[in-house]
């Protein structure tokens, strides 16, 4: 059930009406069968992996738990009549069988992710070595089933595995409960990936109807229809077109077809994160932001905690930190201190780390080559721009323009374009060509091909132009506002005819100039993929 | 509390209000090329009293001329006819033209037997968009879908006529409240020629039976008369192409004789009619022109007042009235064609 579709908005109707009817006592157990519904319409073989997956997290959390608790009472008991030592020990002891069934628990549902979601593609790079080897065996690729969402409910689950064996979290001792954080609809398909401390308070707890925060809840849901239907639909026949005939289009047209895309994918992933953060607080429930103006970010490492915000801070909790600090590197952090120098040594578990973060972070995405090399190439710009601090500390200390507004529009625009550049790997359909068509950009660039005749070649019409510029200044009016506080708050403290009027007037243009209905192709949000 | 509750209602009203005006500015008007898609929604506008209503495609709405059956008989006709109806719609029609009106006589061109399943979006609006909301129009929608279509799209038409905001012209504000009759009394007006010459040959079929959902939808037309006591009458309009077999055309003499009900295939009478497929068809034996339509109107006609017993109601006074002035824009119609192709 696609976000935009009617049959979700008749959903989420019902759901909204039933919730408040409904006993406040059992208003979450609604809300899971909801979401079971939910995934039960995807398909009810998925709903098998979802359940799997909760089952077999909430058994291991129990156990991590109550071997934690016996523990505690157990030591306290025993506390004073051990040294210091033994404490440690007996600490450590307790750890590491709370480490085994953790990470029994971990490789299982990764196992589960891995197997659904990257089977073909290795055997398709062993079939691409057995043909390297001039072997003429093949592997036969398998028709595997992708639950929708596994990737996001899989994280959220293990970041809460982790937080359970880490002590931040305590164990749920409803299943149910347990079930509705891991199944909760809004976020099922496209995320955000939420921690389990800070969505069970509010998904728990018992909701009264309230006007401000339900039509607060709808208004985000119509900004997200509008960034959707309006814009990254809007522009998909075009990226389409443009990715889609290499040979054809060339030159100016990549570097078109490349900012096309970077607006797409921004209004698509933020507009499907504003349908799901809105209809969460349709609810009653807060759910965490995923966006903070990322195409506003002065630089790339700025950008990554702007952009995809709690995917980006799973990796660095549950990934970069524990490589960082764990025995291994310590040992390998301590070697090439010894054997390189300061300079060498204190770097090396960092390069390591946020390239383990990076890869892990491309593989995530998808399984293809093109997302690990686009994971690669965001380690690798981000190490050169931390390398090149330094030089810029310099340069800021001889040239007094770091506080000029021209400076840091040129730190936006530089930003946008390194990421646009990046997110090429998205549109082509490898590597090799993803690289030749970044060098076409260079090599044939003609901006007399550029044309107003041009540019309708592409699948868009004057009109879709003029709708997409207009929506531009609108998407950049509100990034600024925002800037100053909730856009919705400022509107919200206007005279009633003023909110309809500003209201009534986004909806018609989501309606009017919606891509919807019979004459487009309804897309699949990008983020739903993965 | 009061005057939030006041707010909520006169917004949702401005809103509906909005929502309405501009539905009707992007729904197509159906007034210059196209024009079939107007047709259905004509008949609202009529005084329904009609003796016989004529349900189905283009065979009928361009080969019959309620008009001479007016003038030469005193039947008092309408054509709910449009561009390829299906079966399903023409039984809906049926259906909710009772619930205005109880004529005596329905009459169902039955080409439309040769399609099993919905086929196209285009012409399924051309039928179902000018119906009024009831649950007739509902169910229709629901039998002509095609996979591509919803049913809300129907229900607010806006959700499918959003993307016409860049085709918007003056005949959608000329058109915006108030259209042009296209039709008389649902007879769709050509004088043009066009002899009918190389009619393609018929093409063999795999499977020369009518199709269960068609045969459904006939026993529910037949159903739907009996209960209302109104005769059914199947004809097959003298047009040339598209090929009406021999095979077809058995099954609905049996089906008809089977149900008692008349059947009346004029291709097989094009002689006595007086047809001249030289002259009296515009698109070279597809439809008939004026002169083939008055032809076969006044070969019909005499069928049905002689047969089904139809009273002649020239003398109805009222009836007479609104006669007199449709007669005249008839012959104002045909006077301005004939004009138009003579320069």
């Amino acid at each position: 059930m696609l976000f935009t579709s009617f049959e979700f908005l008749v959903f989420l109707a019902v759901v909204i009406v039933c919730y408040y009817i409904v006993p406040k006592k059992i208003q979450w157990i609604f809300l899971l069968a909801a979401g079971y519904v939910f995934y039960f319409i995807a398909s009810p073989v998925y709903l098998i992996y979802i359940m799997t997956t909760t089952v077999s997290v909430y058994i291991f959390t129990r156990i991590i738990q109550t071997r934690k608790d016996t523990f505690d009472i157990h030591f306290k008991k025993i506390k004073k009549q051990l040294d210091r030592q033994q404490r440690k020990d007996i600490k450590s002891q307790e750890k590491k069988k709370e480490f085994r069934l953790m990470m029994i628990c971990l490789l299982f549902n990764l196992g589960i992710l891995a197997v659904c979601k990257y089977t073909n593609f290795a055997i398709g790079n062993i079939n691409f070595l057995l043909g390297a080897v001039g072997s003429s065996k093949r592997l036969l690729t398998v028709n595997m089933i992708l639950p929708m969402g596994i990737s996001f409910y899989t994280f959220q689950s293990m970041g809460y595995l982790i937080d359970v064996y880490r002590g931040t979290c305590s164990a749920e001792k409803n299943l149910g409960k347990l079930a509705l954080f891991v199944s909760f609809f809004p976020q099922l398909v496209q995320g955000p990936i939420s921690r389990f401390n800070d969505l069970s308070k509010s998904l728990f707890e018992k909701h009264t109807a309230d006007y401000n925060t339900i039509t607060f809840g709808m208004q985000r849901i119509l900004w997200g229809f509008f960034k959707k239907l309006v814009i990254a639909d809007r522009l998909l026949p075009a990226v389409l077109e443009i990715c889609g005939d290499t040979s054809k289009y060339q030159g100016a047209y990549v570097l078109v077809g490349m900012l096309f895309y970077a607006l797409e994918l921004y209004a698509d992933f933020t507009g499907g994160i504003d349908i799901a953060i809105g209809t969460a607080q349709t609810l009653g429930i807060h759910v965490t932001e995923n966006f903070r103006r990322p195409y506003f970010s002065k630089n790339i490492k700025e950008y990554w905690n702007r952009w995809h915000i709690t995917m980006g801070s799973w990796f660095t909790d549950y990934i970069f930190y524990p490589i960082s600090i764990c025995k291994p590197m310590l040992k390998v952090s301590k070697f090439s201190r010894k054997h390189f120098g300061e300079f060498i040594g204190k770097r090396v578990p960092i390069y390591l780390s946020s390239f383990a973060v990076w890869f892990a972070t491309g593989v995530w995405h998808g399984a293809s080559w093109n997302f690990i090399v686009w994971g690669i190439g965001n380690f690798v710009v981000i190490m050169i721009s931390q390398e090149c601090e330094p030089f810029y500390r310099w340069f800021h200390s001889k040239i007094n323009i770091k506080d000029k507004f021209l400076f840091k529009l040129f730190q936006i625009v530089r930003t946008v374009l390194l990421m646009s550049c990046l997110r090429m790997f998205d549109c082509y359909r490898d590597v090799p060509l993803t690289f030749k068509m970044f060098g076409k950009m260079f090599t044939g660039f003609d901006i007399s091909q550029l044309s107003v005749s041009a540019f309708q070649l592409l699948g868009l019409a004057i009109s879709d132009y003029i709708i997409l510029f207009g929506g531009m200044i609108l998407l950049v009016a509100v990034s600024i506002i925002q800037r100053k506080g909730s856009v919705r708050a400022k509107i919200a403290e206007r005279k009633a005819p003023v909110r309809f009027i500003i209201w009534y007037a986004l909806f018609l243009t989501v309606l009017i100039f919606g891509t919807y209905g019979i004459g487009y192709d309804s897309s699949q949000f990008i983020y739903n993929q993965f | 509390m009061r005057k939030r509750l006041i707010g909520i209602t006169v917004s949702f009203i401005v809103a509906a209000v909005g929502l309405w005006f501009l539905q009707k500015l992007l729904m197509p008007k159906y007034m210059d090329d196209i024009v079939e898609g107007a047709m259905i929604a004509e008949y609202y506008d009529e005084e329904k009293n009609h003796d016989v209503i004529f349900i189905g495609d283009c065979e009928l709405y361009e080969n019959i001329s309620p008009a001479v059956l007016w003038k030469e008989y005193g039947i008092n006709s309408y054509i709910r006819g449009s561009a390829q109806q299906l079966i399903w719609q023409s039984y809906y029609l049926m259906e909710e033209t009772l619930q205005y009106e109880k004529p005596k006589v329905f009459v169902f061109n039955v080409l439309a037997m040769k399609y099993n399943s919905p086929q196209s979006e285009a012409y399924n609006r051309m039928t179902l968009d000018g119906m009024k909301m009831s649950a007739a129009k509902i169910k229709s929608v629901q039998a002509s879908m095609t996979e591509e279509e919803d049913l809300i799209d129907y229900i607010f038409p806006i959700l499918r006529y959003h993307s016409r905001f860049d085709e918007l012209g003056k005949i959608d504000i000329n058109y915006l409240f108030k259209k042009d009759k296209v039709t008389f009394n649902g007879y769709y007006m050509r004088v043009d020629v066009k002899p009918a010459q190389n009619i393609p040959e018929a093409k063999p079929l795999g499977d020369y039976n009518f199709g269960d959902t068609a045969y459904f939808y006939l026993d529910k037309m037949v159903e739907l008369c009996e209960k209302n006591n109104v005769e059914l009458i199947l004809v097959k309009a003298p047009s040339l192409y598209p090929h009406w077999y021999d095979e077809w055309d058995k099954q609905m003499s049996e089906y008809a004789l089977d149900h008692n009900l008349k059947y009346y295939n004029f291709l097989n009478s094009t002689d006595d009619i007086g047809l001249d497929f030289a002259k009296d068809t515009y698109d070279s034996g597809l439809h008939l022109n004026l002169t083939g339509a008055e032809k076969l109107s006044t070969y019909f006609g005499n069928i049905l007042s002689t047969e089904c017993d139809l009273p002649d109601r020239r003398n109805d006074k009222k009836l007479k009235e609104i006669w007199e002035e449709k007669l005249k824009a008839y012959d104002d119609e045909k006077n301005r064609q004939y004009a138009e192709n003579e320069k």
